[in-house]
């Protein structure tokens, strides 16, 4: 009878032993993270649905690799201190792969925690050149190009088309605006033009008229701004209330229907980078008929290279056959996916190849792209 | 050149410095009289501001004239801030008083009740920016200057400076502010005298929640654009504007949150906008080292 039991006891203890792993193998599970809610949840909402209409399609579809795919999603606020956290709850919740973070500042701390737990990460939106370029983040993949090409796009756009002289770069001290400021000052000192001022603002000030009548002190054609969009309306808003017709550049945090709706008269001629213009492209149509008619709206800024992000994570999973971490970045870096972006695949940094940036300017309340 | 930058400089600290002292006359009325720092005027300052949104959208829309709107936006700004103000009073302050909580109890309870009008603003409304109307007109008559001033500074800045006087003149003048100086200096001998305390703090609360409301609007048209988190800043520095002048004085307010403005001005035009906030913190500290409760404070003696 002992014995029995003891049997008994044991065959439960190895069944569970057993049967663990086997439920975490029963599905995909695909972790979202970034800004969801807060000042900037408008990047990070359209990743979310993103990823939700992928994976429906996806699981409609049979699933990868025979299981269906699960999503886990997690909200950091773009902040670092709070990604962290947001990055181990997704490692403890056993994510196979995550599509995020949002924020740059936030994706790097949060990169670090999954280096160790051996997941591959892809963002559609974090454009900090260290992400990729530095070696630090091997488990980062993005696709969105990254800050330095932006940076690059407006130096020649400046340049060629507007002819200015003289320019002024301001930005928000963070890890984006800062990184996006110092590479504006970088690429266009190499190309000859006078970068008269170089400052950062406090975000959230109640006021910027001292740095605006420091920017007319100095007389610049065009202002360069790196950093995000309430800021960015503020100062163009000032400037143009105290009778400055400066021209005013901003990068893809820039490019956002929220600064327009924000601005309202004042944002028109405001020339901004962001990514180009994919509306040609009969799968970015596709996706955004979805998203009409799943959330009644159109979809926001990044919708397509989370879109594209979340389709290039589950075909590599399909492609390497399972979830290993060598196999699927192996699989991501050699076979190209079709995505709302175009035919994608990733080069040995983590960069997205084929795709890119355009510049937009305001004109009559929406963004038009400028050939 | 010089000079004119030299005034443009200026006038920049003004705006700034108004702006704060709107905000810090609130601040320091309550807490010259219950000596409570009231962490939740600033998001008594963003609701004043939602609600304003919300009339003057609804009334541009009935096609009101634009006077008619900001009065009428403004009002309703007031009286539904000031109803906050009253209830949170009831309901985050009083409680403690009458149980004789220690005041760091009031403090933290005013933290919470800042932190819990955030997110019920963020949640009812959005958590997103909305573009705010310029309820200000630019008045004709100041447009040769509306290029170093706008007309919507140069309304917050006299609107900073009347209701500076008017609470003045409400504290040393008037029935209910002799019964307010009262109740700061000894609650228990000001009631044994026949004053409702109670009611007397109250008032302090409405009173100080409307002016909120007024910066709020007017505050949000200058910006133009609002969200749940615009009070947090705008209330930090407002404190630091009002401890910076002696918390607890009216005119106080209003000088430190001018000194606070124009170092925040001057050291980005001259210096760099870069070290801006380290700069006018140091000030800060500077000025409470030789003058520790402020510039307009009265040092207390403790009596042992």
């Amino acid at each position: 009878m002992k014995l029995y039991f003891k049997i008994l006891v044991l065959s439960l203890f190895v069944l569970i032993g057993f049967s663990a792993p086997g439920f975490a193998g029963d599905t995909i599970k695909l972790g979202v993270a970034g800004a969801h809610s807060g000042d900037l949840a408008s990047y990070g909402i359209p990743s979310v649905h993103a990823a939700e209409l992928v994976v429906k399609k996806i699981n409609a579809q049979g699933g990868v690799l025979g299981k269906t795919v699960e999503l886990l999603v997690e909200d950091d606020v773009c902040k670092p201190e709070v990604a962290g956290n947001t990055a181990t709850k997704l490692v403890s919740d056993g994510v196979d792969v995550v599509m995020g973070h949002i924020c740059s500042g936030a994706t790097k701390s949060a990169m670090g925690i999954y280096k160790d737990a051996g997941i591959i990460a892809i963002s559609p939106s974090a454009t900090n050149p260290d992400l990729t370029l530095s070696g630090e983040y091997p488990n980062f993949l993005r696709t969105i190009a990254h800050d330095a090409v932006q940076a690059q796009l407006q130096v020649k756009f400046a340049t060629n088309v507007l002819k200015v002289k003289k320019i002024a770069i301001l930005h928000d001290k963070g890890d984006y605006g800062k990184g996006q400021a110092e590479l504006a000052q970088k690429y266009f000192t190499t190309a000859g033009v006078d970068v008269a001022l170089f400052e950062g603002v406090t975000p959230g000030a109640v006021d910027y008229s001292a740095i605006v009548m420091k920017v007319r002190r100095v007389k610049p054609d065009l202002v360069v701004w790196g950093g995000y969009h309430p800021e960015a309306s503020k100062i163009v808003t000032l400037m143009r209330k105290k009778k400055m017709d400066t021209l005013f550049m901003g990068s893809d945090g820039v490019k956002d229907d929220t600064f327009i709706k924000v601005a309202g008269k004042y944002a028109e001629g405001v020339f901004a980078t962001g990514p180009m213009d994919v509306s040609g492209n009969a799968m970015a149509i596709a996706a955004k008929k979805a998203h009409q008619e799943a959330y009644g709206s159109d979809p926001g800024a990044f919708f397509d290279a989370a879109y594209a992000a979340t389709l290039a994570l589950l075909n590599a999973v399909e492609k390497a056959g399972s979830t290993d971490y060598n196999a699927v970045m192996k699989a991501l870096k050699s076979e190209y996916v079709d995505t709302p972006l175009g035919n994608i695949s990733f080069d040995a940094n983590g960069d997205a190849i084929g795709i890119g940036f355009s510049v937009y300017r305001v004109e009559n309340g929406v963004f038009v792209e400028q050939k | 050149m010089d000079f004119d930058y030299f005034s443009y400089l200026f006038f920049g600290g003004l705006t700034r410095g108004s702006i704060y002292a709107l905000i810090a006359l609130g601040y320091t009325m309550v807490y010259g009289i219950i000596q409570l720092i009231n962490f939740a005027h600033g998001e008594i300052y963003m609701i004043g501001a939602f609600t304003g949104l919300i009339i003057a959208s609804v009334l541009t829309m009935m096609g009101l004239p634009s006077l008619a709107v900001i009065i009428i936006a403004a009002a309703a700004a007031i009286i539904y801030a000031s109803a906050y103000g009253f209830t949170i009073e009831k309901i985050a302050y009083k409680p403690l008083r009458d149980a004789n909580a220690p005041r760091l109890s009031a403090l933290i309870s005013a933290i919470g009740m800042s932190l819990f009008l955030q997110n019920y603003v963020l949640l009812a409304q959005t958590s997103d920016f909305l573009p705010f109307p310029s309820l200000i007109p630019d008045f004709e008559f100041w447009e040769p200057y509306s290029h170093i001033w706008t007309s919507a500074e140069l309304v917050i800045f006299i609107t900073t400076v009347i209701v500076m006087i008017l609470l003045t003149f409400l504290i040393k003048f008037t029935k209910i502010g002799k019964a307010m100086r009262a109740t700061s200096q000894d609650k228990t001998m000001a009631s044994l005298l026949g004053i409702n305390v109670n009611r007397v703090i109250t008032f302090t609360f409405v009173v100080g929640s409307a002016t909120a409301a007024i910066g709020g609007i007017l505050i949000a048209s200058h910006i133009g654009q609002i969200n749940f988190y615009m009070g947090f800043i705008a209330g930090i520095k407002a404190f630091v504007a009002a401890v910076l002048g002696g918390i607890g004085s009216i005119p106080g307010a209003v000088i430190g949150a001018l000194i606070l403005g124009w170092t925040e001005s001057f050291f980005t035009g001259y210096i760099s906008s870069d070290y801006e906030d380290v700069f006018a913190f140091l000030f800060l500290v500077g000025i409470l080292i030789l003058r520790p409760s402020g510039i307009l404070g009265k040092s207390e003696t403790q009596k042992v």
